[in-house]
């Protein structure tokens, strides 16, 4: 493709509460086995960008183990690659990324020295599985400027967490706001753009120059009139994990099967760091219903309706409804979890109760860690 | 120069044949094991973990799979600049081209692979056995004792001695004579085929004995380093070993695995078994699924009932299928309703719905009784079975079948349906 990609993972995810108390957004852990980031990265592989750029910020520790190899993506390449690119101190710059476009701003090398025409932007927390070579047919087609993916959320859906496009009868993007109360149209921005590179460059020199440095803001918004900005409609699943309801509600798809259909076995699969577990086991008095379980773990308890991550161990009699079990968590014995999500690397108690009451989703932190 | 204290040859050749159909299209080394694993994953996860960064593995029959396995050696981290893994097939030479004709032999075809590295010592290993060893403890030893030649053993049941190669040796260790499958046996040591030799050593003997046809180290080598006074030493390994060249002990190794607390503990932190990892989700287990005492690969459906089982990644059984005490590889998919009681399902078969395997009293196997014996029903890999059969035990088949290849639906004990693939 001729594209370069640079994914955006320096959100803070403040919206998450706890659960990012300890790492970005973009690495969140999603359907059991994967991390955010890993969406956007098998995406970038898959469509065939050979020269990827990370932008971490907050809470990065997560994420950079993560990416402490790029060969599973396929981007451990002599010719591009994965680059991980943190905030420096230099004798010209004491400051962390001010914002998205900052981030890109301060980074200007990785677009100046490539030499594709252009440039794929997408956040790292969300979760789709995307042709980025449709986009830019579309956005050839259209002679655009810039062209923002969007995705059309159902009627009545809460918009007030996404920005939403507005768009004409060709596509071309009218308005764009930012978590808006009265929402304009039912068009979100999944956070994916497409752009021109030397455009982009430009832009980020005029805006950053300004003092200006969220991209989203300062270039899309205010700087939309001036140019060609285009929605390229995904017809594909789309999520993001930016709020604990979206964070639960993005695992409890993947217990469909159209979704689990659609990620998994439909041609080309997403990628994740290998971690050489050995084959979930499930000892006699375990009882499984409707979850996804993955490697590593030993299940001696009841399970029903929910996600376990990597290494669970479930004792004799424990009882995991509607919940999500992150990686490395040691349930004891007779202990019942129902609509929670269990942080990870952590030891809940034999004979405990934990619950999420009235539709609310508890995330429970323990912190008795397992190996700190 | 580059210098390497030790380097590991490792011979992936064999067909095991005593797998039967299992090793039919694919070497011994490279067949299932344990849900995610090939057997070869062993070894080679010995190898790293000791400290063995290269790493030869000597191919010959059928060797694509293997191939496409190893790759690189990344899920080994043997992706080395210095070093690394190596396959190493035979080769066409100037005055003819050879195959492996013995295990000396395949390793004296490979001298100038060996002599690249400058190794002090090198270690031979097989690719059939599931065992985690620390090849650096054996070294160590071999070290202390100035061996020559150190041989890795195993204390066997002095009743079961006759089976193997065994070794008698004096107080410090030093073998003084060997008995190959001895009728009354005066020592349970067993050799477990994995040697450690000094590299002048092998050196000389396998340039010596070059000419000697199907050259073989438990036959020649190690019999002519004896002669020649070599110091050859045993090494006691007292952990868990298992050959697994016959299905029985295949099936039975597999079944070990699941046991609340196996003996050999794939869980453990500290030394890890590291496989080819496919891009592969977590499992789903289904609203109407019952699975105990099963362990089970990464990406499988599961709606069915699976019990006493190790089953593979990515295998897909349906609604009211049965699974029990069997081995189940590899994107497998098994129908509906289907039955199936202590089984070797191989990688990529289709089981139809309702088919009902491993039922019938026991009939000795027509075509193999000594390979297809235990009451296991044994199906090779990319098989068909067709819907609604019923298909009793020791029974091997492999290829597409079609209902027409059960007469009344009905494949009777010790019986062998195997289709050969009509495109190779």
């Amino acid at each position: 493709m001729k594209a370069i990609g640079i994914i955006l993972a320096g959100g803070s995810g403040n919206r998450m509460g706890d659960l990012t108390s300890r790492r970005a957004s973009a690495a969140m852990p999603v359907a059991g086995g994967y991390r955010a980031i890993d969406f956007a990265l098998s995406n970038m592989s898959n469509s065939g960008i050979e020269r990827v750029e990370v932008l971490p910020q907050f809470n990065a520790k997560s994420l950079t183990e993560h990416l402490n190899s790029s060969k599973w993506w396929d981007f451990g390449r002599k010719q591009g690659g994965l680059f991980v690119m943190h905030p420096t101190i230099t004798y010209e710059n004491n400051s962390w990324y001010r914002g998205t476009a900052d981030a890109m701003h301060q980074n200007m090398e990785f677009l100046v020295k490539s030499h594709e025409p252009y440039v794929v932007i997408c956040s790292g927390d969300g979760i789709s599985k995307m042709d980025y070579n449709e986009v830019l047919d579309a956005h050839v087609q259209k002679d655009a400027d810039i062209t923002i993916v969007v995705k059309r959320m159902p009627e009545g859906a809460d918009l007030t967490r996404f920005g939403v496009a507005e768009t004409d009868e060709n596509g071309r993007v009218l308005s764009l706001e930012e978590k808006p109360l009265n929402a304009k149209s039912q068009l979100v921005s999944t956070g994916v753009y497409l752009i021109r590179r030397r455009l982009l460059i430009d832009l980020l020199d005029r805006t950053c120059g300004e003092g200006r440095y969220n991209f989203v803001q300062d270039v899309l918004i205010r700087l939309l009139p001036t140019l060609k900005v285009y929605a390229f409609e995904t017809k594909g699943y789309w999520n993001n994990v930016t709020t604990i309801e979206s964070y639960y509600e993005t695992n409890m798809d993947f217990l469909k099967p159209e979704v689990r259909d659609y990620f998994f076995k439909q041609y080309p699969p997403v990628y994740t760091k290998a971690d050489d577990l050995p084959p979930a086991k499930y000892n006699y008095g375990s009882a499984i219903k409707n979850s996804l379980v993955a490697s590593g773990s030993i299940i001696n308890g009841t399970i029903e309706n929910s996600v376990i991550f990597r290494n669970a161990f479930v004792g004799h009699g424990s009882v995991i409804r509607n919940s999500i079990i992150m990686e490395d968590v040691y349930i004891g014995e007779n202990t019942t979890i129902e609509n929670c999500i269990i942080e990870s690397r952590d030891i809940l108690k034999s004979n405990t109760v934990y619950a999420g009451e009235g539709g609310e989703i508890k995330v429970v932190l323990e912190k008795n860690k397992k190996d700190e | 120069m580059i210098k390497k204290e030790m380097i590991a040859m490792l011979l992936a050749g064999g067909q095991g044949s005593r797998l039967g159909i299992l090793t039919q299209k694919i070497a011994k080394p490279a067949v299932s094991f344990g849900g995610k694993y090939r057997i070869i994953d062993f070894p080679l996860s010995n190898c790293i973990n000791s400290g063995v960064d290269t790493v030869g593995v000597l191919t010959q029959y059928q060797p694509l799979r293997l191939n496409t396995h190893i790759g690189i050696g990344i899920p080994w981290d043997l992706d080395r600049n210095i070093g690394g893994v190596t396959i190493l097939p035979p080769y066409e030479k100037k005055e003819g081209s050879d195959w492996y004709s013995g295990t000396a032999n395949a390793i004296y075809q490979n001298l100038e692979f060996m002599e690249y590295y400058n190794p002090e010592y090198v270690l031979i290993l097989g690719g059939d056995h599931i065992y985690k060893m620390d090849y650096e403890a054996m070294l160590k030893f071999h070290k202390e004792n100035d061996a020559d030649i150190t041989i890795a053993t195993i204390p066997v049941p002095i009743e079961e001695a006759s089976r193997f190669g065994v070794v008698i040796t004096d107080e410090t260790g030093r073998i003084h004579e060997f008995e190959e499958k001895p009728a009354h046996p005066r020592s349970n040591l067993a050799s477990m085929g994995i040697y450690i030799f000094k590299w002048e050593v092998l050196r000389e003997a396998l340039i010596t004995l070059r000419k000697q046809p199907g050259c073989d180290f438990g036959k020649h080598i190690i019999p002519y380093c004896h002669e020649n006074d070599r110091r050859i030493f045993a090494y006691e390994f007292n952990s868990y070993w298992r050959d697994v060249g016959t299905l029985l002990s295949y099936w039975e190794a597999n079944m070990e695995l699941i046991d609340v607390v196996p003996e050999f503990n794939l869980y453990e932190e500290y030394w890890k078994i590291y496989t080819k990892a496919e891009a592969l989700p977590p499992q789903f287990i289904g609203e109407d699924a019952q699975i105990v005492g099963s362990i089970l690969g990464d990406g499988c459906e599961i709606e069915g009932h699976v019990e006493n089982s190790v089953i593979g990644n990515g295998v897909m059984i349906a609604k009211g299928a049965v699974v029990k005490d069997s081995i189940i590889m590899n994107h497998t998919v098994i129908g509906e309703d289907a039955v199936i009681e202590r089984a070797i399902v191989a990688e990529d078969v289709a089981i139809g719905a309702k088919t009902e395997i491993g039922l019938f009293g026991d009939a000795e196997n027509e075509l193999r009784a000594d390979i297809y014996g235990g009451g296991l029903v044994t199906i090779g890999e990319k098989s068909v079975v067709p819907e609604g059969v019923k298909i009793g035990r020791n029974v091997v088949i492999s290829g597409v079948t079609e209902a027409a290849d059960y007469p009344e639906g009905v494949l009777a004990s010790g019986k062998a349906l195997i289709k050969e693939d009509d495109d190779l």
